[in-house]
């Protein structure tokens, strides 16, 4: 899959390439005044802003969703096959399942927001769950959809019922990112999966989690020795950051020390440095995978500088969570 | 006509189909790049045809060969020659370097030629340089031409 030429599809993407927000631009975003600045300057780029009327809060989400939907919109007039790209989509997936599980188990209607962007429409999770037929679901998804129903169903554990569909989630993204044959994308998946594991560790080691939580949360890949990662985290945040010291995520266990937060822009950076060759690569399906990642990554960085500014917090503080970007 | 002039044709043949096909499949490559970038920006629409042309001209060269090999050995009179084995040999191996370095080439400079749309596409300012990373390819094509011209042109009628 990963030998098919994307000659159409890289060139156009090129061209999209050059109004990828640059780091320069992120500096000036870090400087607005007041949100409206802000939206003001993304227009400017092109962002999809819309006109009054809402909050600020209300018109950043419908900005950053619009923008999401762009992305996917382009890449899907592009490609043909997007199966190609669901290590890129399963997560909405799983997110989506996750809602529609707790949407159907709860009285409450609102505040359940699903995802356009996943591989199987919102419609149709919903409709396995409602009537329990997870047969309509791609065939990875109907056991841990299964499982995290009755879970939640008999035992009311919505942690247990998270964790069932985020290790699934995870293991699917892994598996996806192998099948393709891609090597970035195979990357994508290897670096999600470890930086999740690293996460969930660090979690559990601070809540007192013990092995049996571990193992049934901790999702396997070739970076990473789960085991070794759950031993660890049964000691403590120090033994993970020892563990990890002997991987290749060694440079993660100082950022780990300083915050979750720092971690995860640690994690969301080397991703990024991971797909800066693609830059270079011609005709493959890797920059079409790296502009994907490249968007989702900026639609991030945007969202955390826009909500930093609208709930006042100091530059400093928003300027340590923003992470580098593809161009 | 005997098997000596069927070689010969052979040999013609080969190069205008080769360099052709070579050619053929450059150039789409380098038509979809170009559309590409011409969806985003109908600007660039005369800098990107430049590059994916490009690997057109084995095509040209491959013809060249084909219309030189067929007026000597008269078929565009109207009066093919009879020729030998050997003859036809000669012909056929003359014309060989245009086929095969045609074909390979024209492929070759289509990836050359794709990744400097790509470059044209960012740096429109760079269109001068990037011209030159697909031309290079061109030198081989060049080269084969030289060689089957001199090679037909040296066989003894």
């Amino acid at each position: 899959m990963s030998d098919k030429q994307y000659y159409y599809a890289v060139a156009r993407i090129r061209s999209k390439e050059l109004s990828l927000l640059s780091a320069s631009f992120l500096e000036q975003l870090l400087g607005i005044k007041t949100p409206e600045e802000g939206l003001r300057m993304l227009q400017d780029k092109g962002w999809e802003v819309s006109e009054g009327g809402n909050s600020v809060s209300d018109r950043v989400e419908k900005m950053l969703q619009a923008e999401k939907k762009k992305t996917w919109d382009l890449i899907g007039e592009m490609v043909d096959d997007m199966s190609v790209f669901n290590v890129l989509r399963l997560n909405n997936d799983y997110h989506n399942l996750k809602a529609a599980i707790k949407q159907a188990l709860t009285t409450s209607k609102h505040g359940v927001i699903f995802s356009e962007e996943g591989t199987v429409s919102p419609s149709v999770m919903q409709e396995a769950v409602a009537s329990r037929d997870f047969s309509i679901l791609p065939e990875q998804m109907r056991e841990p959809a299964e499982e995290a129903m009755d879970i939640l169903l008999y035992t009311h554990d919505g942690q247990l019922c998270d964790v069932i569909i985020d290790k699934a989630a995870l293991e699917a993204i892994y598996e996806a990112g192998n099948r393709t044959g891609s090597d970035i994308l195979a990357l994508y998946g290897e670096l999600t999966v470890a930086s999740a594991d690293i996460k969930i560790a660090v979690r559990a080691a601070k809540t007192g989690k013990d092995m049996k939580f571990l193992k049934a949360a901790l999702a396997g890949c070739r970076t990473l020795n789960i085991d070794s990662l759950a031993t660890a985290a049964v000691e403590g945040t120090d033994a993970i950051c020892d563990y990890i010291a002997n991987t290749d995520y060694a440079e993660a266990g100082e950022e780990l020390k300083k915050s979750p937060s720092a971690f995860e822009r640690w994690c969301d950076n080397l991703i990024i440095r991971s797909i800066k060759p693609e830059i270079s690569h011609p005709y493959t399906v890797g920059p079409l995978a790296a502009y994907i990642i490249a968007r989702e990554n900026e639609i991030k960085t945007v969202r955390i500088v826009m909500s930093g500014k609208i709930n006042d917090l100091p530059e400093q503080s928003i300027r340590e969570r923003v992470r580098e970007m593809y161009v | 006509m005997g098997i000596g002039t069927a070689l010969a044709l052979a040999g013609a043949a080969s190069a205008a189909l080769f360099a052709g096909i070579g050619s053929a499949i450059g150039v789409g490559r380098g038509g979809q790049a170009a559309a590409g970038v011409v969806t985003e920006d109908p600007n660039k629409f005369s800098q990107v045809l430049i590059l994916q042309l490009l690997p057109g001209t084995q095509g040209i060269y491959g013809l060249l060969i084909a219309f030189i090999a067929l007026s000597r050995l008269g078929v565009m009179s109207g009066a093919p020659a009879d020729l030998s084995v050997g003859t036809g040999l000669m012909y056929f191996f003359a014309c060989a370097p245009m086929a095969f370095v045609g074909l390979i080439s024209a492929m070759q400079q289509a990836k050359a030629s794709v990744a400097s749309i790509g470059l044209v596409a960012k740096r429109p300012d760079q269109f001068g340089k990037s011209m030159i990373f697909p031309a290079m390819v061109e030198t081989y094509a060049i080269l084969a031409l030289l060689v089957s011209i001199l090679a037909i042109n040296g066989i003894p009628t």
